[in-house]
């Protein structure tokens, strides 16, 4: 360990909560449809926006009709990317495919689509091999954008029920969704885009480039439309990179700086909405219990992450290798890594991309520590609550807020009330299931994958033996599940050689599997968070009085804190006992 | 309902076109006018030819030639050996080659999987084997981390300091240059953390090498 990396982990902090509180009152005025600087400029294009789409955008919709159109508009999306990918050598005509790539399989196909469309982004293809530049922009990157909106628009819902004092009205979901696109991501996907071009990511159309090394060998170097993908793909939390290796790989990824800018505009939507939650309700001090939460929890996380790389891994120091920090090196576990990140860099990417539901990986997880990967699993088992994806961070912990403010009810004798509302049996029902529901997916398909010889083809034949194996099945249906898309990659979901032209072939009961994991996982919550915002929305508000317990202060952090581990750990601890507990608590190889 | 499918229909194609089509036209538009050397790449051409991109790693070893004068080949890929007058990149796994840039991928290798200590106790011993000649007070416990244990991307660009100055000892022997010499070149080829803190510092081996090439005058 070194000071760099921890005055990096620390300066990520303040930076990250200074940007995110403005953002957040930014964000607070565009969602209760006040001007904006940026009104001016992007009124005209919404109003034509609303035209083209046939929308009356002042027309409000309660929960099932708002539940409705989302679902109509991400079934469409599903249709449309399947579409493109099923279909991609007939593109060939503009040009977007330069390496001739074939069109996707079936079961590979069904997955992907699955995986872009719940902001997910579980891979099981290599970017640079199999998908055409046509595939990537008007299918993969148009997805990332509408799956981070649709997240950013139910917790918007959900914030507008528990504070609506009159009607059942959550807002348009329309509106909602271009105003996210225009206002939210539009300005900022550009600008990251930008700067990263300014430090080494690519942006072109070109063939893939054909060198002579200095020592005489030729080596071919693939090339695409990269910058425009990978801002929104951070910003957005989807994560799926536009090379297989992801923000590993130098044209994605190219040095320190936008190590640490990538990392900030993967955080800052989900920390700004909490404050805008905060806003919204009429005491910002709610937003700031909140998000004491998580960047506890979020710090706790990058610690350990740290010191176990850090210390570097068995295998390394059964080899004879001295992973500790020496003159013009930073030792620790450099399996995996890269030179320009670092440790602290490596470290501090999984965790940010792991709490949230963005899965973007800048190390290989897989050659983790037993403990360091125990980490991101730890996150994951969290349910993406700390700070979580855009939209579905918020949507998430407020939930466990609402079973919070129940349990702190029972323990003190009360009715419980949030925001001056009395809560009833419906909604701590209905955001139990929501709660249950992520976990339940992830147990029970990793229950299937492992007992089933179908399951165990996909753990990887050189790097899964011993609880290595387990960690990766139980990783991958976890990640899918909590719609995060990192991976333990040797676990695959597609046969190889995937090079050259063919195409992937696909292993159709991983991919199914997860396929549906993803799906079941996605949108069950949402409906949920949009059902207990109907419940709650236009319910009376009494004022707060004695024996009212607070929402915002430290008391009811600790407690939220709390809730939210005893809910993981109770589901996760065993399942996180037989892989990477057991990995990192002993140093045996297997 | 029907509003909603017609609306949605609609939508995803007006989307489509404009976050899909638009969006990344207008970004290759302001890159490849404003940003153009980094849009395409940071290719490196030595008299018109291109030699590589100046942040993808590649491999600095040569073919083995035979006793029948012709490169030798096991399993259809190409043996190559380390070319003692270069600064060696890190380990690589990539498929078809090290430093294959048309299919990047991770090595996966496990935390606590023997196949990794054989892999790293074996670059440990070759590492040891190419440098000592030139260093006999080189050490395995010297040996820093990421000369023996694979990248990410494993197309990383760049070494540790430490790296580049034990490799120093060989390239300045078999080049006949001062070894002074050499380490200053590191130094200026060694870039800093971003910011100042974030990451670490690192050794870019292509440039360093073709300014070791042009200090002798010979680029090729």
């Amino acid at each position: 360990m070194t000071f760099s990396g921890w005055f990096t982990i620390a300066a990520f902090a303040v930076v990250l909560t200074a940007l995110a509180v403005p953002l957040g009152g930014y964000l607070a005025k565009v969602y209760s449809g006040q001007r904006v600087f940026l009104s001016p400029v992007l009124a005209a294009p919404e109003r034509l926006l609303y035209r083209v789409l046939r929308v009356d955008a002042q027309q409000g919709q309660d929960w099932k009709q708002y539940a409705r159109s989302l679902l109509v508009f991400s079934l469409a999306g599903w249709l449309l990317l399947y579409f493109i990918l099923r279909t991609q050598t007939l593109w060939d005509f503009t040009g977007l495919n330069p390496s001739g790539f074939h069109s996707g399989t079936w079961n590979v196909s069904f997955n992907t689509v699955s995986s872009f469309l719940t902001n997910t982004n579980w891979q099981y293809y290599g970017g640079e091999t199999t998908m055409s530049y046509f595939s990537q922009m008007l299918g993969l990157t148009v997805q990332n954008w509408l799956s981070a909106g649709v997240g950013i628009v139910v917790a918007v819902a959900l914030v507008r029920g528990i504070v609506s004092r009159s009607g059942k009205s959550l807002g348009n979901f329309w509106q909602d969704l271009v105003r996210t696109i225009l206002y939210v991501l539009g300005p900022i996907a550009l600008l990251s885009a930008v700067v990263l071009m300014s430090q080494g990511v690519i942006q072109n159309f070109s063939h893939y480039l054909t060198a002579h090394t200095l020592t005489g060998l030729p080596q071919t170097i693939a090339m695409g439309p990269v910058a425009s993908q990978e801002a929104i793909k951070e910003l957005g939390t989807n994560g799926g990179g536009f090379f297989n290796v992801n923000s590993a790989h130098p044209f994605e990824n190219p040095n320190g700086f936008t190590n640490f800018y990538e990392i900030l505009i993967v955080l800052i939507i989900p920390a700004a909405l909490v404050f805008m939650y905060g806003r919204m309700a009429g005491n910002r001090r709610q937003g700031y219990a909140i998000y004491g939460v998580m960047m506890f929890m979020f710090l706790g996380a990058v610690a350990v992450a740290y010191i176990a790389e850090a210390h570097g891994s068995p295998a390394q120091h059964a080899a004879g290798l001295n992973t500790h920090v020496i003159s013009g090196s930073g030792g620790g576990n450099m399996e995996g890594k890269e030179q320009r990140f670092g440790i602290a860099g490596s470290a501090l990417f999984d965790v940010v991309t792991t709490v949230t539901s963005c899965g973007a990986v800048n190390s290989a997880i897989e050659s983790f520590t037993g403990i360091g990967g125990a980490v991101p699993m730890a996150n994951l088992s969290a349910s993406e609550v700390i700070f979580g994806g855009v939209g579905t961070g918020l949507y998430s912990i407020l939930l466990y807020v609402l079973l919070a403010v129940f349990i702190g009810g029972l323990m003190v004798g009360r009715t419980p009330e949030w925001l001056g509302k009395k809560l009833e049996a419906r909604e701590i029902k209905l955001a139990g299931l929501g709660i249950l529901i992520t976990p339940l997916a992830a147990l029970f398909c990793t229950a299937m994958a492992t007992a089933d010889s179908a399951g165990r083809k996909s753990i990887s034949e050189v790097a899964g033996k011993g609880p290595q194996g387990f960690s990766e099945t139980f990783y991958a249906y976890l990640s899918q599940a909590n719609n995060n898309g990192s991976a333990f990659a040797g676990y695959t979901g597609y046969v190889q050689p995937n090079a050259g032209n063919l195409g992937a072939h696909g292993v159709t009961f991983t991919d199914l599997l997860g396929g549906f994991d993803m799906l079941f996982a996605r949108y069950a919550p949402i409906l949920f968070a949009l059902a207990v915002a109907g419940a709650l929305a236009g319910k009376r508000v009494t004022p707060a009085g004695l024996g009212t317990m607070r929402t915002d202060n430290a008391t009811f952090s600790v407690l939220l804190i709390g809730v939210i581990v005893l809910v993981g750990a109770l589901t996760f601890f065993p399942a996180l006992l037989l892989g990477p507990v057991v990995q990192g608590l002993t140093g045996h190889l297997y | 309902m029907k509003r909603d499918l017609v609306t949605s229909a609609i939508g995803i194609l007006v989307l489509t076109l404009l976050l899909g089509l638009a969006y990344p036209l207008l970004v290759t538009g302001i890159g490849q006018a404003v940003f153009p050397g980094n849009a395409n790449g940071q290719q490196i051409k030595v008299h018109g030819r291109l030699i590589g991109s100046k942040i993808i790693g590649q491999s600095f070893a040569e073919p083995v030639i035979g006793k029948n004068g012709k490169p030798q080949e096991e399993e259809e890929e190409l043996l190559t050996k380390p070319d003692p007058r270069y600064f060696q990149s890190r380990p690589s796994a990539t498929e078809g080659g090290e430093y294959n840039a048309s299919a990047s991928t991770f090595s996966n290798r496990g935390p606590n999987s023997k196949l990794t200590e054989e892999d790293d106790a074996q670059a440990l011993k070759a590492y040891l084997a190419l440098n000592r000649p030139y260093d006999r007070s080189l050490s395995g416990a010297q040996v820093p981390v990421d000369a023996v244990n694979t990248s990410a991307s494993n197309l990383d660009p760049e070494i540790s300091p430490a790296n580049a100055r034990i490799q120093a000892h060989r390239v300045a022997a078999v080049r006949g240059l001062p070894l002074v010499r050499v380490d200053s070149l590191i130094a200026s080829h060694t870039s800093g953390r971003g910011l100042g803190f974030s990451g670490e510092p690192g050794v870019n081996v292509l440039e360093l090498n073709l300014a070791l090439d042009r200090l002798e005058g010979k680029a090729s």
